[in-house]
């Protein structure tokens, strides 16, 4: 399987969540587990997507632990997504300069 | 097509158009570090116009998964736009027709959703559209740019990009965890599960698709089981 084999089930995945139930399937969910599930599945998912992997995206684990603090702090503070994001991305580069500088 | 209800969702969807741009930027950024090309990139980003779900699907098919596993991952991380697309449709009522519905029913993000639900406009399919029209531009656009930025660039600064989509992922988590101790709870456990994957040696035939499918499925079905929502919370 290439590439867009790969993008283009992915694509198709995704729209069929989106549009199944605008079309066909349109009574609201009355099961209470099934809603609260579905209520928590995006904090779940990105936490185990940004932990432990955000250590191993970088040339050390030590830039990339120091860009998780600098967001979760900044996040805490309520900064906004853009701000977050560019600050984590700017202590990677600050902290790998410092070691280039140490070793 | 109604012009005015198109160009007021442009306007109200400006703000998402451009804050896509800039996380896009990262994700472009990191597709091109691992090896996929510019076009590539862009078109994964046009046709998804989901920042986790394509995150996810990047991750397994460079750790060449099977189809069915980048399928069943796709399934599980996007479940929640079913939820959205619900409630969407109930609030655009029965004018809107099918045609409308299967057109709109692609720009339904987390983002878009928020908006749309928040509008006091008729959920009308031009406004739809409206809405969505400068985030999948910017969605799209940033994602080219920042794959051919990430092409040229010396390789610490592709890896500082690719850290901006965790800086993002981060900046959604922690307000509501912050907020909500449920939530809290929620990430704490798929946090724990996390780590088991990446730490403990007898787990690392699991693919990175299954160890995502069941932490996600983990910890918000003990969420949902220790903290069921309230009823109708709208």
């Amino acid at each position: 399987m290439n590439f867009y084999g790969y993008v283009l089930a992915m694509a198709v995945t995704t729209y069929l969540i989106r549009v199944l139930p605008m079309t066909l399937f349109r009574k609201p969910i009355r099961s209470r587990f099934l809603r609260s599930f579905l209520y928590y599945v995006p904090y779940a998912c990105l936490a185990a997507m940004t932990f432990p992997a955000i250590l191993g995206s970088t040339a050390s684990a030590l830039s990339g632990a120091a860009a998780l603090a600098m967001a979760i702090f900044l996040a805490f503070r309520g900064k906004s997504l853009i701000a977050v994001a560019l600050a984590s991305s700017g202590t990677v580069l600050a902290v790998e300069f410092i070691l280039s500088l140490i070793s | 097509m109604k012009t005015r209800e198109y160009r007021l969702g442009v306007r109200q969807g400006f703000p998402v158009g451009m804050g896509y741009f800039s996380v896009s930027f990262g994700f472009g950024a990191m597709a091109a570090a691992q090896g996929i090309t510019p076009g590539g990139a862009a078109l994964l980003s046009a046709t998804n116009l989901t920042s986790a779900g394509q995150f996810a699907g990047l991750t397994m098919i460079l750790a060449r998964a099977g189809l069915w596993e980048v399928i069943l991952t796709t399934l599980v991380i996007n479940s929640r736009y079913a939820l959205m697309s619900l409630a969407l449709s109930q609030r655009m009522g029965e004018k809107v027709g099918l045609l409308a519905r299967m057109l709109t029913a692609f720009f339904n993000t987390d983002e878009i959703f928020a908006l749309a639900m928040a509008s006091h406009e008729p959920l009308t399919c031009p406004y739809l559209l409206g809405l969505g029209t400068l985030p999948l531009i910017g969605w799209t656009g940033g994602t080219l740019l920042g794959a051919m930025a990430g092409s040229v660039l010396p390789l610490n600064f592709r890896t500082a990009l690719g850290v901006m989509l965790y800086g993002m992922f981060v900046a959604i988590v922690v307000p509501p965890a912050r907020r909500e101790r449920p939530v809290l709870m929620v990430v704490v456990a798929a946090l724990v599960i996390s780590c088991l994957f990446s730490w403990v040696p007898q787990l690392h035939g699991i693919t990175p698709g299954a160890a995502i499918v069941v932490c996600t499925v983990g910890a918000a079905g003990l969420g949902a089981v220790c903290f069921p929502i309230e009823e109708e919370a709208e």
